[in-house]
C-alpha cells in the first residue's frame, strides 16, 4: 500500500536520532513560546531560521521549525487556563472555561484535558494530512471568497453561544469587536480607517494586546475591585488528573472537535482561526447542561483545544500538496524550503518524498513528545498558583507588558493594552463578556475581506452568495442557527407576556 | 499569614518592570567607531512579512555577508503600509551601520503612492549600499483562462475589459506595480482584486477564483512548471534560464511592459562612508557566493553584476525609478 510505504519512508527519516532530537528541540521551544504571549511561533521561527542553514540534513530543519509551530498550540493553553491570558486567538476560547476551572482548583484537570485532547487531535490531524492531503487540497481550492464569507458568517452566528449570559450583550460585544477589527489601513482602497493620525494604528490593533487586555488585565482589575473574588486560586487543588466522569465527558467533544478542526484547517483564507470557536459553539449547543459553559465545563476546554491542534496539523495540507502557504507560519516554512534549495510548488511531494514524509512522520513523534513533556509540567504549573495574589497581580501585569512589548518592540502596544484593559473592565462591570468581543475582532476582518472580495470578483453581483451551492448551503445553515438561537428567547418573552396577563 | 502592603506590591512590580527594561536594553546598543566597524551584530530590517520573497532574498545574502563581516546579521521583519513602516523606522535610526534596510522596488513607488503621508524621503534620508538582485515578473492566469498565448491574452483583455479580474498582493506590492504597468500599457481598466499578501492571491489563482496576476518568479516558478497556472510571458528583456520556453513581453509585442522587482540595501543618511564601503564590499562577496547563485536560480533570478551593486549605481537606479513610477502611478491617480 502506497500510504504505508510512504509512512515507512518517513519514519526511517524521522526516527534517526538527530531528527528525534531536533523534533524534541522544536516542540520544547514551541511550548515555551506558546506560554509567552507576544512571542508567537512566527517570530520564533523567523529568528531560528538562520540557524537551520548549516544543518546537513535539511529534513531536520523543517522538522524542528514545524515542531515550534504545533508545539506552540500546546503551550498557548497554559497561560490561558492559569492566568486568563490567552497568547493566541485559539487559546482565547480555552480561557473561557479553562480559567474558571483553575479558580475552582481544577487547573490540573483543565491542563490535562487540553494536553490529552491536543494529543489525540494532533495524531488524527497528522493522519488526515498523510492519507488525504492531495484530495483535500483540491477540494479546498473550490472554496473562493463567497464560500469563505459564508463559513465565517456561520461561525459568527454560531458563536453567540460563546457568551454564558445575555445573547443581546454578546451580539453587542461581537459588533464592538468587529469595529475594533476595522482599525487600520483598508486592504482594498489603502485608506486608513479610525487611525486618527496615529501611524502605529495603520496596521490595526495587534491581537495580543487586545486579548491580553480584555481577558487578563480586565480580570485583574475586576478582582482588585471586588475583594470577594480575590481568593487564592489554588486554595483547594483537588486532583491533577481528570476523573472518570471528566474523561467520559471529554470523549465526545474531542472526537467532534478533531473532525471539525481537521476540515477547517485545510480551508484557505484563515479557516484554521475558526476551529476553536466553532468547536466551542458546537459543544455548547450539543451539551445537556449548556449552563455550565463559561463556568468551568471541561467540554469547553477539551473541544477547542482539540479542534485547534487538528487544524494546526491539517493547515500543512495546502503547503505540502500545493506549495501554497495558508498562513504566515506556513509562508516561513516555505521560505525555509527555498533556502534549503527546494523549489516550492505542487511537485514537492513527488520530488522530495523523504522530506515531506519525514516531516509528516515527525509530527506523530512530536505530538507524542509534547504530551510526555506537558503532562509532568502540569504539577509545576499548578504550583505557580500557590503564589499569593498580592504578588501574582503585579507579576501578571509585568508579564503582560513584556509580552505585548515583545510583539515588535514597540511600546505603543503596551499603551493599547492599558487603555483596552480599563475599557474591558468597564465592560465586565456591565455584565458583558470578553470572548465574543475577541471573536468579532478576529473574524470581523475575515468577514469583511471575503465579502468585499467576493463582490469584486462577481462584479458587484450579490446573488453570487446564493448561486454558488456551498456558499448557499452554509448561509442557509447560518440563518437556521440564528432562528434556533432567537426562537427560545421569543418564546420565553411570550411566556412572560402571557404570564403577566393571567 | 502576613498582610502584604501596597508598598510591597509596588516594589515587586517595579522590580519586574526594571528587569524587563534591562532585557530590552540588552538587545540594542552597539559600538560606533567607524574604523573598527563592525564589532557588534547588525540588524537587517525587512519591511515585509517573514517568508515573503524579499525576506527570502535577504536571508540568502545575510549568511555570506555575515561571514565576510565577521558578525551576525539579524533579520528583523517590520511589516506594514507597503513597506513604509519598516523603511521609516530605519530612516530614524542612528547612522552607524548597525541598522540596514533591505527594500524592493517599493522604495521608489512610495513617494507617488503615499505623497505627503510618507514620513521619509527615499533619496535624502538614506545612503545606498547597493543593488542585490532583479527578480523577473511573470504574467500568469488561472489554468482554464481562455487565451493561450500572450498575444491572445492582450486581445482578450482588451475585448473583455469589464469582465476580467486581476489579483494583487495589496497596494504597493510588486504584483500591484506590475499589474498597473501592464494594464496601463494595454490601455485597459480591469477589476483589481487585492489580497493580503502573495500567498492568498496565488491560492485563489490556483483555485481559479480570479483571472490573472503578474508576480515575481520567486512565487510563480513552481506553479508554472507544474502547470497549475497558465503562464504567458516574462517581463525581462531576455528569456530566463529557469523558464526557457516562456516568451518575453517584448517578443510578444509589448516592450513597454518591462519591469523587475529589484532589491537594494540601504543605511540611514549620514552613515560614515567607510562603513558603507565595508557593507558594499560584503554585499559584493555575497553576490558571488555559489550557494547564493544556486538558491537564486531556484527562484528564477540571479545576483546583479558587481558594478551595479555599488552606492553610485544604485542611487542612479533609485532616482530614475522614482521618476518612472511617479508617472505610472500619477496617471492612474494613486
Amino acid at each position: 500500500m502506497e500510504l504505508l510505504d510512504n509512512l515507512a519512508l518517513g519514519f526511517t527519516q524521522a526516527l534517526a536520532l538527530h531528527n528525534i532530537l531536533f523534533c524534541l528541540l522544536g516542540v520544547a521551544l514551541g511550548t515555551a513560546v506558546g506560554v509567552l504571549p507576544g512571542i508567537g511561533p512566527t517570530a520564533s521561527i523567523a529568528l531560528l531560521l538562520p540557524l537551520t542553514f548549516g544543518f546537513d540534513d535539511r529534513t531536520s530543519a523543517i522538522i524542528m521549525l514545524a515542531g515550534i509551530y504545533y508545539g506552540a498550540q500546546y503551550g498557548g493553553s497554559t497561560t490561558a487556563i492559569l492566568l486568563n491570558i490567552p497568547g493566541e486567538s485559539s487559546s482565547a476560547v480555552t480561557a473561557i472555561d479553562g480559567h474558571p476551572m483553575a479558580r475552582q482548583g481544577r487547573a490540573g484537570v483543565a491542563l490535562a484535558a487540553a494536553a490529552l485532547g491536543s494529543f489525540f487531535a494532533g495524531v488524527v490531524g497528522t493522519f488526515v494530512l498523510a492519507a488525504a492531503a492531495g484530495p483535500l487540497a483540491a477540494a479546498a481550492l473550490t472554496f473562493g471568497s463567497a464560500e469563505m464569507f459564508a463559513v465565517v458568517a456561520l461561525g459568527l452566528v454560531a458563536s453567540i453561544a460563546l457568551a454564558s449570559g445575555s445573547a443581546v450583550k454578546a451580539l453587542a460585544m461581537i459588533v464592538l469587536g468587529i469595529l475594533l477589527g476595522t482599525i487600520g489601513q483598508d486592504l482594498y482602497t489603502a485608506v486608513p480607517r479610525f487611525t486618527f493620525g496615529v501611524r502605529e494604528l495603520w496596521d490595526g490593533l495587534s491581537f495580543v494586546s487586545v486579548a491580553v487586555a480584555v481577558f487578563g488585565i480586565a480580570e485583574i482589575l475586576k478582582n482588585l475591585h471586588d475583594p470577594r473574588t480575590r481568593v487564592r486560586v489554588a486554595s483547594k487543588v483537588e486532583n491533577l488528573w481528570p476523573t472518570r466522569e471528566d474523561r467520559r465527558r471529554m470523549v465526545g467533544p474531542v472526537l467532534r472537535a478533531t473532525g471539525l478542526g481537521s476540515v477547517l484547517g485545510v480551508l484557505p483564507g484563515g479557516g484554521h482561526v475558526l476551529a476553536a470557536y466553532g468547536a466551542y459553539a458546537t459543544e455548547k449547543r450539543l451539551s445537556k447542561h449548556p449552563e455550565q459553559f463559561g463556568r468551568g465545563a471541561i467540554e469547553g476546554v477539551a473541544g477547542p483545544e482539540s479542534a485547534n491542534n487538528a487544524a494546526a496539523q491539517t493547515s500543512f495540507v495546502p503547503l505540502l500538496a500545493l506549495g501554497l502557504p495558508a498562513h504566515p507560519v506556513m509562508a516561513l516554512l516555505l521560505s525555509a524550503l527555498i533556502i534549503q534549495g527546494i523549489q516550492p510548488g505542487p511537485g514537492v511531494m513527488r520530488s522530495q518524498p523523504e522530506l515531506v514524509w519525514g516531516l509528516i512522520a515527525s509530527m506523530f513523534i512530536g505530538n507524542a513528545l509534547l504530551v510526555v513533556l506537558n503532562l509532568p509540567l502540569i504539577r509545576v504549573w499548578v504550583k505557580l498558583l500557590d503564589v499569593p495574589y498580592s504578588v501574582m497581580f503585579p507579576a501578571i501585569i509585568a508579564f503582560a507588558c513584556t509580552g505585548t512589548y515583545a510583539i515588535d518592540q514597540n511600546p505603543f502596544h503596551v499603551l493599547v493594552m492599558a487603555v483596552l484593559g480599563v475599557g474591558g473592565f468597564v465592560l465586565v462591570r456591565c455584565g458583558c463578556e470578553p470572548a465574543p468581543l475577541l471573536l468579532g475582532f478576529v473574524l470581523g476582518p475575515l468577514l469583511e475581506n471575503h465579502l468585499r472580495r467576493a463582490l469584486l470578483i462577481s462584479h458587484g453581483d450579490p446573488t453570487v452568495f446564493v448561486t454558488r451551492p456551498i456558499s448557499a448551503a452554509l448561509l442557509g445553515l447560518a440563518v437556521l442557527a440564528l432562528v434556533v438561537a432567537v426562537l427560545p428567547a421569543i418564546r420565553r418573552r411570550r411566556d412572560v407576556v402571557f404570564a403577566e396577563e393571567d | 499569614m502576613n498582610p502584604v502592603g501596597p508598598r510591597k506590591v509596588v516594589a515587586t512590580s517595579a522590580a519586574l518592570a526594571g528587569l524587563s527594561l534591562v532585557l530590552a536594553a540588552c538587545s540594542s546598543g552597539a559600538g560606533n567607531d567607524p574604523a573598527s566597524y563592525p564589532d557588534d551584530d547588525i540588524e537587517v530590517v525587512v519591511p515585509f512579512a517573514a517568508g515573503g520573497p524579499t525576506d527570502t532574498v535577504t536571508r540568502m545574502i545575510a549568511e555570506p555577508m555575515a561571514e565576510e563581516l565577521g558578525v551576525q546579521l539579524v533579520v528583523q521583519n517590520v511589516e506594514g503600509a507597503g513597506g513604509t513602516v519598516g523603511a521609516g523606522q530605519v530612516a530614524a535610526e542612528d547612522p552607524d551601520g548597525y541598522t540596514v534596510l533591505m527594500h524592493h522596488i517599493g522604495m521608489s513607488t512610495a513617494p507617488a503612492l503615499y505623497g505627503e503621508q510618507l514620513a521619509y524621503d527615499p533619496v535624502e534620508d538614506f545612503e545606498t549600499v547597493g543593488l542585490v538582485t532583479e527578480v523577473p515578473m511573470t504574467v500568469i492566469a488561472r489554468s482554464d483562462f481562455e487565451p493561450d498565448t500572450f498575444e491572445d491574452f492582450v486581445t482578450y483583455v482588451q475585448e473583455h475589459e469589464s469582465e476580467v479580474t486581476m489579483a494583487t498582493a495589496g497596494e504597493g506590492a510588486a504584483s500591484d506595480l506590475c499589474g498597473r504597468l501592464l494594464t496601463t500599457a494595454l490601455g485597459v481598466e480591469v477589476t483589481v482584486v487585492p489580497y493580503d499578501g502573495t500567498g492568498p492571491a496565488m491560492e485563489d489563482l490556483v483555485g481559479r477564483q480570479v483571472d490573472f496576476m503578474c508576480d515575481q518568479t520567486t512565487n510563480t516558478t513552481g506553479q508554472i512548471t507544474e502547470g497549475t497556472v497558465k503562464a504567458y510571458a516574462v517581463t525581462t528583456p531576455e528569456r530566463i534560464e529557469s523558464l526557457p520556453d516562456l516568451p518575453t513581453t517584448a517578443e510578444a509585442g509589448q516592450p513597454d511592459v518591462a519591469v523587475s522587482v529589484w532589491h537594494g540595501l540601504y543605511v540611514p543618511a549620514g552613515t560614515p562612508p567607510e562603513v558603507v564601503e565595508k557593507l558594499t564590499a560584503a554585499l559584493q562577496v555575497a553576490l558571488e557566493d555559489q550557494s547564493v547563485i544556486d538558491q537564486m536560480a531556484e527562484l528564477g533570478t540571479t545576483p546583479v553584476d558587481a558594478e551595479r551593486a555599488t552606492p553610485e549605481a544604485h542611487t542612479e537606479l533609485l532616482t530614475e525609478q522614482i521618476a518612472t513610477w511617479g508617472d505610472v502611478i500619477g496617471t492612474q491617480g494613486g
